[in-house]
């Protein structure tokens, strides 16, 4: 894996560039009201990218399986409601964090002894499973037509998701931020450089006595939890659950998104669903036919010219920043 | 069944290699093309036009191996996955722009099609000749890799590349040819299959779950593996569609789990 | 062209300008990528097809705009996030388009809660339309062509078997033949439902072929799959089993029968469009769709529904002079009468705001060497959707 990856050795406190994001969020929610659609779909892949680089980046586990958490939290959010009259989005936001993390535990449990294309090939196996699952399970899930009647209570008694998802921008920027404080929190402390740790050399953790197997449950669990809200988000957001939530595509389309943005940074996640979606937006607004294209273009140029993906690229233009000046240019 | 020589091209770029090559589909996808186009719009013989797909689609790749995939032998895994994603993405759109979104239709000579009667049971005569020619590549390539000089060079060569080339091998031309063998496997698997798999645009993204199922249970760096897997993989699935077809989509999943906890190098499998 | 016209009358009603130079915006949302990304475009040039052609019979100043997206396959979230965008951001009068079902549910609420009327150009899962009171189908429901194809086999087969793509659509084309094919009188000997990813169909067919039916129902969404299963259907040898091989339109859609080959012959469907009909009104539509897009092309089913759809937009914008009120547009809507569809007379039944239109059984044939839908009979006419008439019988089910 690469060398040039933030971890323990960062330094904890909050630089100002790290507000960034945060600002820029706030900024398009006042000065672009009309793209606030396209915005609420970027605020959760970014989350949903954000539990993957916590994953991938950090402790090296290779996944295409994501989904399954994504498409879990989203379906447990919609079945509550559509089926169990459960309205409440902070109830559902809760049972789905729980479903997801439950199958985080027990698929962790038994894949997490593999590695590489094996492991690959399990997360893809497990999510297409539940793929398949929800598709014949049409009582429960509606199958390929959906599930719909998904009823979202106004948050805190309060706020109704409205057509011009005004409410569900805020509500999803809340949930980006709590999980980004605490992936920041995770990533500086002990458990995240034993985490960088297991990825740059496994043997040495095992040799200094590390509970590597059960980190890498942990960190898969906590993963888990945050692509299973991410789903919840989706579906309260859309009021609708449909069978591609699940579907292996999305885990790859995510992957893409974070490499793209740059692996094991933070930022990569936030970059990578921006620049994605909105370019995907475009692209497929002017050429609804060959916008893969387009696509696939950038995508191969990021890997020819920026390995490290954008924010890759960035650093090595602007070495400012004082923890990443250390390591060299983002080269594997 | 016909995935499997698409599969066993795989093995040899992925397996051999070591190079994650996702965009594997686009190669069977340009050999369907192009067996498609020379069968129905050329009018040539069956066996010609199977030869035109091999070649066609192992030259296409000698040109984007030399352009493109050479400068990511030493790349990590993931740029790997992301570079090929792209390459999938944009032979999408080239797909559709040159031949449209329709399957282009594929006719059998007549001494291909109906059924031949093997021990009391109807078989497709074309399947039966697709499993024959496919067991009779494998048997060359297995040969090709095991017992002759250019197999040794490139086991030789994906071992150790610098000492490989430190006793004289020309690692980058036989890198090349390696992968230019791969491709045009695909793309003769491709061309073969295009009667039963039609050959659209997404293509590449419909059956790329299916390759890599078949690679990762065969193993990597096998060739019998992938064949095996296949076959497998094939009845396994045949016969679970036949008997309980509830659960035919489930199958091949928990097959995948199944082997890989059992065996995570896959069956034959030297390395993970 | 006109703008003369337009400035005398502009000039005539300056108070009132809002009225003229007014543009009617529709957002059309359908699939121009992904697996099923040729559908998309069938729907897409029979509307402009129609805007192009009849945009004179338009009240004098009033313009179409039509505002294309691409929710690249059954991707609800994606579809919904559109609509709501053209709703919000384009300010969008009228949508439609949508191939697939769960796109269409999931805009439904933003319909609803938007006022925007929504007219469903191919979906055709039956439940749709109550959805929202703002939608209204101009396509077809599946029980429209099952239902009476199952009334139909009764008659002519004692035993059959159906074939189905495990999907809504799908469920609903099962649903309806066996309801009326037992009803009938007939016997099912079995079903069988297929993954919608299904590459080999050799297993299905074989265990079809073994339970020896005298007919075998398919219905799979319209595309290359229907080529793969004639396929296999002539190589395992059921045709020679004597199986008759019968469905919904779907599975010889007019641009796949050059790809089937011979194998297509005799087939016998039902459905509601054939581009080989020789209505008058259809033969105008295929030679303008011809002259516009090249000899090649054929329109198809998808094309059907959209260019009636359109016709439908029309005649709210004629009604209403250009001024779009949502409810007075629903209220065109349910009272729309069309007898010069290509697919023969249709309307909309007030009620449901679904499709009325006729059923036709057809069967492949050679038409001047080349695959044809022919048209046989009318076997049902100004047929509602059958699903909904059960329903009214029977409630509380679903």
């Amino acid at each position: 894996m690469s060398a040039n990856l933030t971890g323990y050795t960062g330094d904890p406190r909050i630089r100002w560039t790290e507000w960034l994001p945060w600002i820029v969020a706030g900024a398009a929610f006042f000065l672009l009201p009309e793209y606030l659609a396209l915005g609420v779909r970027i605020l959760i892949f970014i989350l949903f990218a954000l539990s993957l680089d916590l994953i991938l980046g950090y402790a090296g586990i290779i996944t295409l399986g994501h989904s399954a958490f994504f498409g879990l939290g989203a379906y447990v959010a919609g079945c509550l409601s559509a089926k169990a009259g459960v309205s409440d989005p902070f109830v559902q936001l809760a049972a789905a964090a729980g479903a997801a993390g439950l199958l985080g535990v027990l698929t962790g449990a038994v894949i997490l002894r593999t590695r590489a294309l094996t492991l690959l090939m399990l997360t893809l196996a497990i999510t297409s499973i539940l793929l398949e699952i929800a598709n014949k399970w049409t009582s429960m899930t509606g199958g390929a037509d959906g599930l719909s009647g998904v009823t979202v209570a106004p948050i805190l008694g309060a706020f109704k998701f409205d057509l011009f998802g005004r409410v569900a921008f805020i509500y999803c920027l809340v949930a980006l931020f709590l999980a980004w404080l605490l992936v920041r929190r995770l990533i500086y402390s002990p458990f995240g450089a034993m985490l960088t740790g297991m990825r740059e050399n496994t043997m040495r953790m095992h040799a200094v006595g590390a509970p590597v197997y059960l980190r890498l449950i942990a960190v898969y669990t906590i993963s888990a939890v945050m692509a299973g809200v991410a789903g919840a988000l989706l579906t309260q957001t859309n009021q609708f659950v449909g069978l591609n939530v699940l579907g292996f595509d999305l885990s790859g389309e995510l992957l893409v998104m974070l490499i793209l943005g740059g692996v094991g940074r933070l930022y990569g996640a936030f970059i990578g669903p921006v620049v994605y979606l909105i370019a995907q937006d475009y692209l497929a607004k002017q050429f609804p036919e060959y916008w893969y294209f387009g696509i696939g273009f950038i995508l191969v140029l990021v890997v020819l010219f920026a390995p490290g993906g954008i924010l890759g690229l960035a650093d090595k233009w602007l070495r400012f920043s004082k923890p990443r000046s250390s390591a060299r240019a983002s080269a594997r | 069944m016909i995935l499997y020589v698409i599969s066993v091209g795989l093995s040899v770029t992925m397996g051999l290699m070591g190079f994650i090559n996702l965009a594997h589909g686009v190669f069977a996808m340009a050999g369907g093309y192009v067996f498609a186009t020379a069968l129905g719009r050329l009018g040539l013989p069956f066996p010609l036009a199977l030869l035109l797909a091999f070649f066609i689609t192992g030259l296409l790749s000698v040109v984007l191996e030399r352009l493109l995939y050479s400068r990511l032998y030493n790349a990590g895994e993931l740029a790997q996955v992301l570079f090929t994603i792209g390459l999938i993405f944009m032979a999408v759109a080239v797909a559709r722009a040159i031949y449209g979104t329709l399957a282009p239709p594929v006719f059998l000579p007549e001494y291909l099609k109906g059924q031949v009667h093997v021990l009391g049971r109807d078989f497709p005569t074309y399947r039966v000749f697709l499993i024959l020619f496919s067991a009779v590549i494998i048997a060359s390539l297995w040969f090709g890799v095991e017992r002759t000089s250019w197999g040794a060079m490139v086991r030789a060569a994906v071992d150790h590349r610098a000492m490989a080339q430190s006793v004289g091998i020309n690692t980058r031309r036989l890198f090349t040819l390696t992968f230019a063998l791969g491709s045009g496997l695909a793309g003769l698997g491709g061309g073969l299959g295009a009667d039963i798999i039609a050959v659209q645009p997404s293509y590449p993204f419909e059956h790329l779950v299916f390759f890599l199922i078949v690679v990762a249970l065969g193993g990597l760096g096998s060739l019998r593996g992938p064949f095996i897997a296949a076959l497998l993989l094939g009845i396994a699935d045949t016969a679970c569609k036949y008997w309980i077809p509830e659960f035919g989509a489930f199958l091949i999943y928990a097959a995948t789990i199944g082997v890989l906890l059992w065996r995570p190098m896959g069956l034959f499998g030297t390395r993970v | 062209m006109r703008i003369s016209r337009v400035a005398i009358v502009a000039a005539l009603a300056l108070a009132s300008s809002a009225a003229f130079a007014q543009t009617i915006k529709i957002g059309f949302i359908t699939s121009y990528s992904g697996l099923n990304g040729n559908l998309g475009p069938y729907m897409e040039r029979a509307v402009r097809l129609y805007i192009k052609l009849h945009e004179k019979e338009l009240p004098p100043g009033v313009k179409i705009e039509l505002i294309t997206r691409d929710d690249t396959g059954p991707n609800p979230d994606k579809a919904k996030q559109l609509a709501q965008e053209l709703v919000v951001r384009e300010k969008v009068n009228l949508l439609a388009g949508v191939v697939f079902t769960p796109n269409a549910m999931a805009m439904a609420p933003i319909a609803t809660e938007a006022k925007v009327p929504f007219v469903i150009m191919n979906a055709g899962t039956a439940v749709i339309t109550t959805r929202s009171p703002y939608i209204a189908r101009t396509s077809f429901t599946l029980w429209q062509s099952s239902y009476p194809l199952g009334q139909w086999a009764a008659k002519k087969f004692k035993t059959a078997y159906t074939l189905v793509s495990d999907f809504g659509p799908g469920h609903d084309a099962e649903e309806g033949f066996t309801k009326a094919f037992t009803a009938g009188g007939g016997k099912m000997l079995g079903n069988v439902r297929v993954p919608l990813q299904n590459p080999d169909w050799a297993a299905y067919m074989q265990r079809v072929k073994d339970a020896k039916p005298d007919t075998l129902m398919v219905f799979i969404p319209a595309g290359k799959t229907a080529t793969a299963v004639m396929k296999n259907f002539s190589e395992l040898g059921l045709d020679k089993a004597g199986i008759k091989l019968i469905g919904p339109g779907d599975i010889t859609t007019d641009e796949e029968l050059p790809n089937m080959g011979d194998v297509a012959l005799g087939v016998t469907t039902m459905f509601h469009y054939s581009a080989a009909a020789d209505r008058p009104a259809n033969k105008a539509f295929v030679a303008a769709w011809k002259k516009e897009y090249g000899a090649g092309e054929t329109p198809n089913f998808l094309s059907a529904g959209s260019w009636d759809g359109t016709a439908m937009i029309f005649e709210a914008i004629k009604q209403q002079k250009g001024k779009l009120n949502p409810d007075k547009t629903m209220e065109v809507f349910k009272h729309w009468k069309f007898a010069d569809s290509p697919r023969g007379p249709i309307s909309i039944d007030p009620e449901t705001r679904d499709i009325v239109q006729n059923e036709y059984l057809r069967e492949v044939r050679k038409v001047g060497g080349q695959l044809a839908n022919v048209e046989l009979e009318t076997f049902a006419t100004a047929l509602k959707d059958p699903w909904k008439e059960l329903q009214k019988n029977a409630p509380a089910k679903k």
